[in-house]
């Protein structure tokens, strides 16, 4: 799946999202490319789930472009880009057999499948695990299986929708972890969250949004110690916007 | 009371036209709900996360044919398979054969429609992760069935207990020929008339107790594995 081409950089271009009346994106032009971590930042309603995907083919722009390297857009799936949610969604059935329905869909055989499974459950520490109903594992230890199953799959661009909102500190810990072997492999990750400690651990930039609309696009540490907005500035206070 | 004793006994002794009578009821209930799954999971899966125009339609038209009569059921498949309709040259009225494509017309829109239920929900819920993993709606179709295999455990015994139960379409178009199409629900109206109540209660005792064992097996099978992948 790594023969495939690069399909970075994927490009926003005045992308706009409606729903009814209400623009929940408007305007939104960036870029990723390269294999650093870019978290979306902003209030709630700001349109950064909503951004998500938009990037990932999950939902398709009103207005404007989402284009990848080739020109084209480009259905989310393996070998390409992943998406983690916020809520881990998993099947009815054992960790394992989890990772295998995944990498059946990515076109593996069954040997080949197998192995990926057991050196993904291995990577993240899900292997004493493996054989367990997926549905009966801790918030955190499903987590971990979702991005294990993302981490399977090999995607190049890696998108986290608040993956730690509902967990407690350690396991939000393993997830902060175990995004180090993606930056390993060097896939790109793009992710939102609340958390703004969390924020300035894990971000090379930072894209912050605010109803809708891209306000700053700036490197992490720019954007923490200057931010340009008057937005931007009361939300990294921890003051409400309206 | 005297004749109840008397249809325990014939069900004690083995009576071999009492098997027979069973065996045959047995072998078309399963093989109509067998050709109805064969059908119906896959096409309720697909009414289920397919979205077309008419698609409202055709839930409702589904729905409302689980309240088809039997008779009406067994009147259709008539006028399909007697000599003189357009597949009469099979010559299939009167066989078994015609009995499984009657249950199977009875039995095809329960289990669609609960499919289509049960696989509308197990979508709402997985739809963008599947699509996220790169699953198109077809190729999802096996997963969610899979997924929701307890649930649609129940939608298949309803379909077997509506196919087991009834009389009117087996009598339309098997015609209740002794040793040929006689089937337990056939025989017990038949038995009744002729005032044999010792036969058609036994029937009566050998469906029920058949219903209650093929039912406590499912629901205790499904218990043990829903628990077993706390699903």
């Amino acid at each position: 799946m790594r023969a495939t081409p690069s399909l970075l950089p994927l490009a926003l271009d005045r992308v706009g999202f409606r729903v009814g009346g209400d623009w929940l994106v408007r305007d939104m032009s960036f870029s990723v490319a390269g294999t650093g971590r870019t978290l979306l930042l902003g209030p709630n309603g700001a349109g950064k789930s909503v951004t998500l995907r938009l990037c990932h083919g999950l939902l398709s722009p009103t207005e404007g472009t989402v284009r990848w390297a080739a020109g084209q857009p480009c259905p989310p799936g393996p070998g390409r880009h992943a998406m983690v949610f916020q809520k881990p969604v998993l099947l009815r059935r054992s960790a394992r057999e989890n990772l295998l329905h995944a990498l059946s869909l990515a076109g593996l055989h069954a040997q080949a499948a197998g192995e990926r499974a057991d050196m993904a459950l291995e990577r993240f520490q899900l292997a004493p695990l493996a054989h367990r109903p997926a549905r009966v594992l801790s918030g955190g230890e499903q987590q971990r299986l979702a991005i294990a199953r993302a981490w399977a799959v090999q995607p190049q661009l890696l998108f986290l929708d608040e993956p730690t909102s509902h967990l407690d500190p350690a396991s939000t810990r393993a997830i902060e972890l175990a995004l180090d072997l993606f930056r390993a492999e060097g896939t790109a990750v793009l992710m939102t969250t609340h958390d703004l400690a969390q924020a300035r651990r894990l971000a090379d930039r930072v894209l912050f949004l605010h109803r809708g609309r891209l306000l700053e696009d700036r490197p992490a540490a720019a954007f923490f110690t200057d931010p340009h907005t008057r937005e931007a500035a009361a939300y990294l206070r921890g003051e409400l916007l309206d | 009371m005297e004749a109840l004793g008397a249809a325990v006994g014939l069900i004690l002794a083995g009576d071999g036209e009492l098997l027979s009578i069973v065996g045959l009821s047995l072998r078309v209930t399963l093989m109509a709900l067998a050709l109805a799954c064969a059908v119906g999971l896959p096409l309720g899966a697909l009414l289920g996360i397919s979205r077309f125009p008419g698609r409202g339609a055709v839930i409702v038209l589904v729905n409302a044919l689980m309240g088809l009569p039997p008779v009406v059921a067994g009147l259709l498949v008539y006028l399909l398979l007697s000599r003189s309709g357009p597949l009469g040259d099979l010559g299939l009225l009167f066989t078994p054969t015609a009995m499984v494509v009657a249950q199977t017309v009875l039995v095809l829109p329960i289990v669609t429609a609960v499919t289509r239920q049960v696989v509308e929900d197990l979508w709402a819920e997985y739809g963008e992760q599947l699509r996220s993993l790169g699953s198109g709606r077809v190729r999802a179709v096996p997963t969610l069935l899979w997924d929701a295999r307890y649930s649609l455990a129940t939608g298949v015994l309803a379909g077997f207990g509506r196919a087991s139960a009834e009389v009117g379409a087996v009598l339309i178009v098997g015609g209740n020929i002794a040793g040929h199409t006689r089937t337990m629900t056939t025989s017990i109206a038949l038995e009744t008339a002729k005032g044999n109540l010792a036969l058609a209660l036994g029937l009566g005792i050998i469906l029920l107790g058949l219903a209650l064992a093929i039912n406590g097996a499912a629901f205790a099978l499904s218990a043990a594995a829903r628990r077993a992948a706390a699903a």
